[in-house]
């Protein structure tokens, strides 16, 4: 009955049940996508965010000042 | 001059530690993940529940290392843009390109196909099934494809032409980047040998449980399998270890001197199988370089190039520029020191070139630009204020290389013995040492960890001080940052991979204890 239900949906469909489906029967995984989704948090937010600035872009506007800067680091080093 | 050498410190040992924290999630991945696709592949041939069970006892070991190491790569990409900003810059849409490729297959390929596998037993055919575990499998691996080509790049840099206008280096040809011998062989060697750590982990945790007399048959069977991938993990990365070894002898010959605690070469050079080096020897005088040394006569020249009459290079002779061919006539190589000047020249070109720019005198633009391409690969030697600084930590480059060798060797008799037990368990079943066997491949996990990195190191300790070989070294690559900034960063990662691991470590070992102490014979779910 329920192969007939899913042979009569979208491919979608299909897809987002394969996906909810899934996330609600997971058992240790559901302790694993606490960790990713903290991981993630401390990474992208925290650690991106506060403590790794694209260094140039924050010393430089456009591509030739940064051609620029990084001329000069070459040179006077 | 002293605040610059800390940064550059910090941040190398920064990269390292992200690196290597990084490495030990990978290569169980690409290992494991070829592992789960043979077993299921069998599980669908055979039909027997036994392998399905089997089959999804090792995908959820899998799937833990998968989930707890995802993303830890991106770190390093962070780095780059804040801590090797001039690098990033210089090596331009050279190292973009593979990372865009990887990242597109890393997203696509891997999460989309990790979903099947692991939501999709009950959802799609079994054949589909099996293809989705298969193509995670690959793609892992077609992932690490492109991050080793990028590395590869680094080492042996090639397909591109600098821009003096842009200051960026730009690819000329996609394939000599993608196929470059340094990235081919990287490749293989590197992957090969996470299968092997792959194979090595299937045993150790069969020895752990077999120790605690759990699942026997499920032990045997997980055993046959994880043998054989290790087996022929180790043969091909023995194999494609020799493919490394010429290509680094001839792009990189100071690291393949480092390797060996080589400072004067010979033809018919003899190579170190055990050693223990002087550690108060330098560069040009006249002490000894090994306390002690067992060598294998003429070993040296035919590992690196397959002919055991060859004239190996030392540090000395390579910082001299001198070299011989086979019959002994000096060939034309360049010393260091005059390579530091022409460096130097090319700076000075560099220069001429900024102001020919602010001129609009095209002329000029283009002849210095010529002219700074025709001798660019000396470019990186105008920062050296000396010659000996471009010689590497020799002492961390010789043991960590002598130590992958000896464990190399190690593995290859281990696995062996573990793929004939497989086969013949009562051998072991009745032996009085059988406790030790399992003991021993339990330790044998760890140990092939610490030769997989130690791997790494020789490969990024023993191109020092380049960040771009021969082109760029650390000291210019560096951002213009305070030492302090890159120590509080490194501190963060080292509190936050360390988490990570002990995560990843108490829910793998958790995980095996749980489902140990189940019947592996069924599927429990």
């Amino acid at each position: 009955m329920s192969d007939n239900r899913e042979n009569n949906q979208g491919f979608w469909s299909r897809v987002f049940h394969l996906y909810y489906d899934g996330f609600r029967s997971m058992t240790v995984g559901k302790t694993l996508w606490l960790i990713i989704g903290i991981k993630l948090f401390i990474f992208f937010v925290i650690i991106k965010m506060i403590f790794f600035p694209n260094f140039l872009s924050s010393k430089c506007d456009t591509d030739q000042e940064k051609s620029e800067y990084v001329r000069h680091q070459l040179i006077d080093r | 001059m002293e605040e610059l050498i800390n940064v550059v410190d910090w941040s190398r040992a920064q990269f390292a530690l992200t690196a290597i924290y990084h490495w030990l999630f990978v290569p169980l991945t690409l290992g494991l993940g070829i592992i789960v696709a043979v077993m299921e592949t069998i599980y669908l041939k055979t039909k027997s529940e036994k392998w399905l069970a089997t089959t999804k006892f090792w995908m959820t070991i899998f799937g833990v290392n998968f989930a707890i190491g995802v993303a830890t790569g991106i770190i390093l990409e962070f780095e780059f843009g804040t801590n090797w900003s001039n690098y990033s810059w210089f090596v331009g849409d050279i190292f973009g390109a593979p990372l865009a490729v990887e990242g597109i297959l890393a997203f696509f390929m891997e999460s989309t196909f990790i979903a099947v596998m692991f939501f999709g037993w009950k959802k799609v055919s079994p054949k589909f099934h099996l293809a989705a575990t298969w193509l995670t499998a690959i793609g892992a691996s077609l992932s690490a494809l492109w991050i080793l080509v990028a590395n590869a790049w680094m080492q042996y840099p090639t397909g591109c032409e600098f821009n003096p206008a842009t200051m960026r280096n730009e690819m000329t040809s996609f394939a000599a980047v993608a196929l470059s011998p340094m990235a081919m062989s990287k490749f293989f060697h590197t992957v090969l040998s996470a299968w092997t750590l792959g194979g090595a982990f299937v045993c150790g945790v069969c020895g752990w449980m077999l120790l605690k007399k759990r699942n026997y048959d499920h032990c045997q069977r997980s055993l046959k399998i994880g043998a054989w991938v290790g087996v022929i993990g180790i043969v091909l990365t023995m194999i494609t270890g020799d493919t490394s070894a010429i290509t680094v002898a001839k792009y990189q010959p100071m690291k393949l001197a480092a390797m060996e605690g080589l400072y004067k070469g010979d033809h018919g050079q003899s190579i170190v199988a055990f050693g223990i080096l002087n550690p108060g020897k330098q560069p040009f005088d006249d002490k000894d370089p090994y306390l002690f040394d067992i060598s294998i006569p003429y070993g040296l020249s035919f590992l690196a190039t397959h002919d055991y009459k060859a004239f190996v290079p030392g540090i000395e002779d390579i910082i001299n520029g001198v070299s011989y061919d086979n019959e002994g006539n000096p060939v034309n190589t360049v010393s260091y020191a005059e390579r530091m000047e022409r460096g130097r020249q090319l700076q000075e070109m560099l220069s001429q070139y900024g102001s020919a720019m602010n001129n609009g005198s095209a002329v000029a633009q283009d002849s210095l630009k010529a002219a700074i391409n025709a001798d660019f690969k000396n470019f990186g030697y105008g920062y050296l204020d000396k010659p000996e600084e471009a010689v590497p930590n020799v002492a961390l480059t010789f043991y960590t290389f002598h130590f992958m060798v000896t464990v190399g060797g190690y593995l290859l008799a281990f696995l062996l013995l573990a793929l004939l037990f497989a086969y013949k368990p009562k051998i072991v079943d009745n032996a009085k040492w059988k406790k030790w066997w399992y003991i021993l491949a339990i330790i044998t996990v760890p140990l092939t960890y610490l030769c997989s990195a130690s791997g790494w190191i020789v490969a990024e300790v023993g191109r020092q001080p380049w960040t771009i070989q021969d082109l760029m070294p650390n000291k210019v690559a560096i951002s213009d940052l305070s030492a302090g900034y890159v120590q509080v960063t490194f501190w963060i990662f080292a509190v936050v991979f360390t988490a990570l691991l002990i995560a990843d470590i108490g829910i793998i070992c958790k995980q095996i204890s749980k489902k140990s102490q189940t019947d592996l014979d069924t599927v429990n779910d």
